[in-house]
């Protein structure tokens, strides 16, 4: 037994109390100023559903984007390593260091009208920026390394063994990709694009200035809560903020137990 | 040496198979592809920051780093990672320490707990902060009334990078220090260690760089923070706009040149600290590149 158990334990409490528990709570609390019916209607309001509507499909959909292209630069990056290859793998952190705000300027530039890849696809005829694809846009960008790093290493240590197996037995490589590489490697997926999903789910820096923040097409979950707060919509802000909490929480936690099932599956076979 | 040749998507992976080869077609295309979409999908942007920032010349993007809002902005953004650094750091080192070392009931909750702000949108932790320490809110209203303004000032922008950046040296330590369970410390404190000894020579050499890299990941993302600082700072121009909040303001002006200046470097300040990581986890922790990487 290691001694100072309860002071250890009391400090930790306290830290965690003072800057997790008691601001999440005075959220929860700001509730009590309203009634549920007026809880439903400010929550739910034709601008929020919109709101969230754009907000966790742009998130999925990022996501999901993200395990693609991150799939093939991971196995790209894991089956020839070279020297040139380490710029590649470099870079793939980028996203994930360039501070949000940062991340924002610099594709609204890019994207936007008069930027290098936005004048272009303008005389094409097509517009990111300001759009709902600059959303996904943004938030793939953001996604893209928790999926890369998540699969990567699992990639590289794929057991060979039962993939020859299964070849010497005369299995086509199909059957070979369906009934054995894809089990193992789903659930890093599945962890990759959970990485994603909860980093893109409140992104607010590097969106904001690429999203054109039209209310009711182009409004994020975040806009409609900032948007709120400078009406001194306290309640209002606070409600959708918890609708949005839940709903990414409930989105994670299912993603988990699938993913237990999943290795649960594997273990069992 | 395999007697049966793996095709499709199992070749592709199986990674010893190029080098006995040879590059073919496939593979060129492979590489070719992901260096093409990384390259416009990521280093595109980049040279696009120098670019914006440099295109009036060296002059013109050095004169942002003599405007004193800019300066303000950076000396802001400075100490608030700093208090945020000392306060993640110290806790992140007893977090480790108290829920590795000790058995207690709840311990699982209270891990799910210290990782909630990572899951939290950074604007729904300011809101949080805001009607927490806001003059309206009961809290706030007793700080205001003892002389201590929190929301709108500097105490509420660094609460708020504290929150947004609470678990990272946190997750460093307890997923390093987990590895051995509580065996090395009683062992020391059996053979008459004291508690400080056993921890300053047995446990915190082995975590040391657990810690130092859980503090430059914490640092880098306490310069960047924007949703949370930008709720809760009220954004006055020289009081409360930290460096993102400046180069968002610049932005908006259409002082691009001052923005990307500023963005860059930031930038760079970041991708160094996030290289530094990674030289550190390929040395001295090879097996936690997953856990880390949040």
């Amino acid at each position: 037994m290691i001694p100072g158990r309860g002071l250890a334990l009391g400090i930790t409490m306290m830290i965690v109390a003072i800057v997790v528990v008691v601001p999440l709570g005075a959220l929860v609390l700001t509730l009590n100023g309203i009634t549920p019916a007026g809880f439903l209607a400010t929550a739910f309001s034709h601008s929020a559903l919109a709101a969230y509507r754009l907000s966790f499909g742009a998130a999925i959909l990022a996501s999901l984007i993200d395990v693609v292209a991150g799939a093939a630069i991971a196995v790209v990056l894991v089956r020839y390593p070279s020297p040139g290859m380490r710029i590649l793998d470099a870079l793939v952190d980028v996203p994930f260091a360039l501070p949000p705000a940062v991340t924002g300027i610099t594709l609204a530039t890019l994207y936007g009208p008069h930027g290098w890849i936005g004048a272009w696809l303008a005389q094409h005829g097509i517009a990111v920026a300001y759009t709902p694809a600059g959303i996904v846009l943004a938030l793939a960008f953001v996604g893209m390394p928790f999926v890369v790093r998540t699969v990567q290493p699992v990639i590289a240590a794929l057991p060979r063994e039962y993939a020859q197996a299964a070849a010497s037995l005369g299995a086509t490589p199909f059957t070979i990709l369906r009934r054995i590489t894809l089990p193992l490697v789903a659930p890093a997926f599945l962890t990759g694009f959970a990485l994603a999903l909860a980093r893109t789910l409140g992104e607010y820096g590097s969106v904001i200035f690429i999203a054109g923040n039209m209310p009711g097409k182009t409004e994020i979950v975040p806009l409609i809560i900032v948007t709120r707060l400078e009406q001194y919509d306290f309640s209002g802000a606070a409600a959708v903020a918890l609708v949005s909490l839940v709903v990414s929480f409930l989105m994670l936690l299912t993603i988990n137990a699938l993913q237990r099932r999943m290795l649960a599956a594997r273990t069992a076979a | 040496m395999t007697a049966f040749e793996l095709r499709g998507l199992d070749a592709a992976i199986a990674r010893d198979a190029p080098q006995r080869e040879g590059l073919r077609a496939v593979d060129r295309l492979a590489i070719g592809g992901v260096a093409l979409l990384l390259g416009f999908f990521v280093l595109l942007p980049l040279v696009s920051i120098a670019y914006e920032a440099l295109r009036a010349g060296w002059p013109a993007a050095a004169a942002t780093f003599a405007d004193p809002y800019a300066r303000a902005a950076i000396a802001l953004t400075g100490l608030t990672a700093l208090v945020t650094v000392a306060v993640n750091g110290t806790f992140g080192v007893l977090a480790g320490w108290t829920l590795t070392k000790y058995r207690f009931p709840g311990k699982a909750l209270l891990l799910a707990i210290i990782d909630l702000p990572l899951t939290v949108s950074p604007v729904v932790a300011g809101l949080a902060l805001l009607l927490c320490f806001g003059t309206n809110a009961p809290l706030g209203a007793w700080f205001a009334a003892h002389g201590w303004k929190i929301a709108f000032a500097p105490p509420g922008i660094i609460l708020a990078t504290i929150f947004v950046t609470f678990p990272y040296v946190a997750r460093e330590t307890i997923a390093l220090m987990s590895e051995t369970g509580p065996e090395l410390e009683e062992a020391a404190l059996g053979l008459g260690a004291t508690l400080w000894q056993t921890f300053a020579l047995v446990t915190f050499p082995r975590a040391r760089w657990a810690i130092l890299n859980g503090l430059l990941l914490c640092n880098a993302r306490a310069l960047g923070e924007f949703g949370a600082v930008s709720v809760i700072s009220g954004n006055i121009r020289g009081l409360t706009s930290t460096l993102p909040l400046h180069i968002d303001i610049l932005y908006n002006e259409d002082n691009l040149v001052g923005a990307f200046t500023l963005a860059g470097a930031l930038a760079l300040l970041v991708i160094g600290l996030t290289l530094a990581r990674s030289v550190i986890e390929a040395r001295h922790q090879p097996n936690h590149i997953i856990e880390t990487r949040r």
